[in-house]
């Protein structure tokens, strides 16, 4: 679904990722884990096109096609959905029209007619239930003034309403206490299935608890320095980042 | 910079859609002003002796005026003796009904969106449509005269309605108000007057579309609306221009007087031809716009969205004289390239426990200037006056402008006076949000601008909204940076 290599990435000539391999297949959960500063957040960036980013060079492709090339919202289109770590505000639109934009520039874009009124009440009031949301936060405007849990059920409810083939999670849990992060754990579990991937990118292993993954990749410096089975996880949250700096500077695996 | 800034740059290059000249041919004044030009326009009119002495005396009096500088504008001194101050569409012989309109014309205003033909009209709204100086036509005119409503051109109202008009024209603004309801006062040309008697609530929305189409030529439209006591009426006005290099002149004059319990509610979406990319051309628009609360508890509402023009001056007011009288102001105003925008309102506390609502927002884009300019004016006996201001401007782009000029006058103690301003811009991350959700950069512009002006649309009737946002859409591709 998903083939990235040798990616190279930064900002204003600074290099921040400095060849990344990742692939992911349908149904399968990866978590990206790592130090504040090791590129996590940019990877996830970089896979939706935010354009504060340069690719220097590698490629990624997404469902057979040449993804960087691909304009933001054709990647949205194509079926990436990155649920964001610091969703923006809106004012004065509220996120039922939001959202109803966002479903059929979606459908606009797979060839599909925009849902009716109908279709659409019916649709969001099952992601609603799903996400446990209350309509009038759907009435307020997008984000404005929300706690961050609501943002978090937002971002997970639009991910529910887009249905994409690649979700990334960019610190999804961060800012969230316990029961929130079961709720927004919850919505994702919900809609995987095999034909779909997830990419959770997080600092703490907590959220793994709920989202169990398939691989863990441990971004350091730019790279991904190590994979393996969910337990991966535990062990860091056990012994810190520290042991993963170490086995590399013993040069064990770059 | 970014490929988002180049959609919106390319965007903006779209045409002005209603800048189509008709050809047809005109009766013109020749150029220039003097007496005998405003005795032209007041014999062309068949007007009676009363309305050209009004006129003259207006002309005198603007003679020994001088044009205003103190607004936030810039524009080269103006010619009076260049613009052509009267120009009617020559028709064959005058149109008895709406179905012998000349068939040009009534092209025109379907190209507009505006249909005369009242069975194809949706039946929520009256229309009179004015072209350069002359009124061509209104609809719904005998279902509005069952209830006693009138609703005809200016020119009409004052040969068959002049004890009404003599009385309240330049009542409200009077003819030596300022420069250019002086110069309106002695050579404007049609408009439309309603009247709406005691008790009666306007079954329609009744609304007035202008358009200039000759060369050279200046619009001095003049508007009189009087709601007697109980009556309620909503009132639209819509106008466009075709695109040409010079400047036209557009200085109309606008009175409204609402009595004991009745209410106005006053819409317009300005959209003048606003001038090509680079600034050249485009409409001069230099308006007065009053309404006078006469009444106790009477209300006037004014909204305005504000696309057009190259240069705007405009500050529709309302004096609350009647007490428990309320007065309400909703703006959008957009500027763009190097459009100019000082718009506001005053509201004149007079009576006691009136209340005003002021609620301005101002978008600027590419090099233009928009400027809020509002008076908030409690006077010694206007005993517990409440007034709420919120004045909110947007960038996008850099290079453009966002002013807010609140004067606040207080004579009583007791008033209560709250002012609130933002000022903001569109962000990269709002549209990469937008982008990220399969929204283009084009529609997401769409999107946060239609909610930074909801609170103002809301304000609009129905109809009117859609067409607003859509414009707003369309002006407002300026550019993001």
């Amino acid at each position: 679904m998903l083939t990235i290599q040798d990616l190279h990435a930064g900002v204003e000539g600074k290099e921040i990722l400095k060849g990344i391999n990742l692939e992911i297949k349908p149904g399968e959960v990866h978590a990206i884990m790592g130090p504040n500063g090791s590129g996590k957040s940019t990877l996830a960036s970089v896979l939706a096109g935010r354009n504060d980013f340069t690719v220097t060079s590698g490629s990624v492709e997404f469902m057979g096609k040449n993804l960087l090339e691909l304009s933001p919202e054709a990647r949205a289109g194509e079926g990436i959905f990155l649920a964001f770590q610091y969703p923006v505000e809106i004012p004065g639109l509220s996120t039922i029209n939001f959202v109803k934009a966002s479903v059929n520039e979606v459908r606009k874009y797979r060839g599909e007619q925009p849902l009716d009124a109908v279709e659409f009440l019916k649709l969001m009031k099952e992601k609603m239930a799903l996400m446990n949301i209350d309509q009038s936060l759907l009435r307020r405007s997008l984000n404005e003034g929300f706690s961050g849990g609501e943002k978090k059920r937002n971002e997970v409810f639009q991910m529910a309403m887009l249905k994409p083939r690649l979700a990334v999670l960019d610190e999804t849990d961060s800012g969230l206490d316990i029961d929130a992060i079961r709720i927004v754990a919850n919505g994702v579990n919900a809609l995987r299935n095999k034909d779909n991937a997830v990419l959770a990118v997080t600092h703490y292993q907590r959220l793994l608890d709920y989202i169990i993954p398939d691989f863990v990749h441990v971004l350091y410096n730019g790279r991904i320095v190590k994979t393996g089975p969910k337990e991966l996880a535990l062990e860091l949250e056990e012994r810190g980042y520290d042991f993963i700096k170490n086995e590399i500077n013993v040069g064990e695996e770059v | 910079m970014s490929d988002e800034l180049k959609v919106i740059e390319e965007t903006v290059l779209k045409d002005y859609k209603y800048g189509f000249v008709t050809d047809i041919e005109a009766d013109e004044a020749p150029k220039g002003l003097n007496e005998d030009i405003v005795r032209f326009i007041s014999a062309k009119k068949n007007e009676p002796e009363w309305m050209l002495e009004w006129r003259l005396k207006a002309f005198r009096h603007w003679l020994k005026m001088t044009e205003p500088n103190w607004a936030n504008i810039k524009y080269p001194p103006i010619d009076y003796q260049d613009i052509i101050y009267y120009s009617a569409p020559k028709q064959k012989a005058k149109p008895k009904s709406l179905d012998e309109i000349d068939p040009e014309l009534r092209k025109t205003f379907e190209k507009l969106g505006i249909s005369l033909d009242e069975q194809k009209r949706l039946s929520g709204v009256a229309v009179d449509a004015v072209i350069d100086s002359v009124s061509i036509g209104t609809t719904f005119k005998t279902q509005l005269a069952e209830l006693g409503i009138i609703f005809c051109s200016m020119s009409e109202a004052i040969r068959e309605h002049p004890e009404l008009v003599r009385k309240y024209l330049g009542s409200v603004v009077p003819m030596t108000d300022n420069y250019f309801s002086a110069l309106n006062s002695a050579v404007f040309s049609d408009g439309s007057f309603c009247y709406i008697p005691k008790g009666v609530r306007s079954p329609m929305e009744l609304s007035t579309y202008f358009r200039i189409n000759a060369e050279n030529t200046g619009q001095f439209e003049r508007t009189l609306i009087v709601a007697e006591e109980g009556s309620y009426v909503s009132y639209l006005e819509g106008c466009t221009a075709p695109m040409r290099d010079e400047n036209q002149l557009h200085a109309a004059v606008v009175e409204l007087i609402a009595m004991d319990n009745a209410e106005i509610k006053y819409s317009t979406v300005q959209n003048w031809y606003p001038g090509d990319k680079q600034g050249n051309g485009g409409v001069y628009n230099f308006v007065t716009k009053r309404g006078m609360c006469q009444g106790r508890q009477s209300k006037i509402s004014w909204t305005q969205v504000e696309t057009g023009s190259a240069i705007t001056w405009k500050y529709p007011s309302v004096i609350l004289k009647g007490d428990h009288s309320a007065g309400e102001f909703y703006s959008v105003a957009v500027t763009n390239n190097h459009q100019q925008a000082d718009t506001g309102t005053k509201m004149l506390h007079v009576g006691k426990n009136t209340k005003s609502r002021i609620v301005s927002k101002g978008i600027s884009a590419g090099f233009s200037n928009n400027s809020y300019r509002g008076l908030v004016h409690v006077g010694k006996n206007a005993l517990n006056a409440r007034n709420f201001s919120q004045c909110d401007s947007l960038l996008l782009s850099d290079k453009c402008g966002a002013h807010t000029f609140p004067y606040i006058e207080v004579k009583n103690n007791s008033a209560v006076v709250e002012h609130e301003a933002t000022t903001s811009k569109i962000g990269e991350d709002q549209l990469f949000y937008c982008n990220q959700r399969g929204i283009d950069t084009e529609a997401a512009i769409a999107l946060i601008i239609n909610g930074f002006a909801k609170e103002v649309m809301n304000q609009l009737p129905m109809e009117f909204a859609v067409e607003a946002q859509k414009l707003l859409a369309i002006s407002l591709e300026g550019s993001v940076g």
